[in-house]
């Protein structure tokens, strides 16, 4: 997975390409928490990402409690493969999707 | 029908080679590319979960498909403690982002997405295997 970082003051953007599994999830925590300081936006790109796994489920919701804490998250452009998999876990309810 | 195993360490890195050995078979067949991907996340899944909790040494994977039903099966076969995650209860999908637990949403997710799951011990060894019509 590829993970392409735009950050703009207190705004992060980072576009995933690739595939958000087990082997893959670590190293978005790990961008994800190296970056929290004075962030008040995080948006994730899924354009380019063929699909989340649970580990992938994992990261996100602990992004979004973090964010819920100091400001606000979006994912956009969420394929139709994925957006089942969200609706299955209940996280369509949890993230914002825009 | 064709059929292929394989044996693979009980590694998490092996998990996205075990996902192109099924690309790769069910490739000639032309099949849906949303089913791809959701056998590729239960991948994912069901590997992840043997490696972590099985103790195995090594996972032997059979896949099949028939090519008259359009449907492929994947046994992952190892000689780890009993573990059946069917047992598992499914985890409350309704909760909000502060209550919500991780644990047993893979499971959760391979049940929903697959056509049937089942699992089997037999002998010293757990079987694990997902149904999935790829047309």
């Amino acid at each position: 997975m590829k993970i392409e970082q735009t950050r703009d003051n207190s705004t992060l953007t980072l576009a995933l390409e690739g595939r958000l599994d087990t082997l893959t999830a670590p190293e978005l925590e790990q961008v994800v928490n190296s970056n929290l300081d004075g962030l008040t936006a995080l948006v994730f790109d899924f354009a380019k990402l063929e699909y989340v796994s649970s580990a992938g489920l994992r990261v996100l919701l602990s992004a979004q409690k973090k964010m819920n804490k100091q400001g606000s998250m979006q994912v956009k452009n969420v394929c139709a493969e994925i957006m089942e998999v969200l609706d299955i876990t209940g996280f369509s309810d949890i993230l914002t999707i825009v | 029908m064709v059929q292929k195993e394989t044996t693979v360490d009980a590694d998490f890195d092996k998990g996205p080679y075990l996902t192109s050995l099924v690309e790769e078979m069910l490739e000639p067949y032309d099949p849906s590319p949303k089913a791809v991907i959701q056998v590729s996340v239960a991948i994912d899944e069901i590997f992840s979960n043997i490696v972590r909790y099985s103790g195995a040494a090594s996972i032997v994977v059979r896949n099949q498909y028939d090519e008259s039903t359009g449907m492929f099966s994947m046994a992952f076969i190892d000689n780890g403690v009993p573990y059946n995650p069917l047992d598992k209860k499914d985890p409350d999908v309704t909760l909000s982002a502060e209550d919500r637990q991780i644990g047993g949403l893979g499971i959760f997710l391979v049940k929903k997405t697959m056509d049937n799951v089942t699992y089997e011990r037999k002998g010293n060894e757990n079987y694990f295997t997902i149904y999935k019509k790829m047309k």
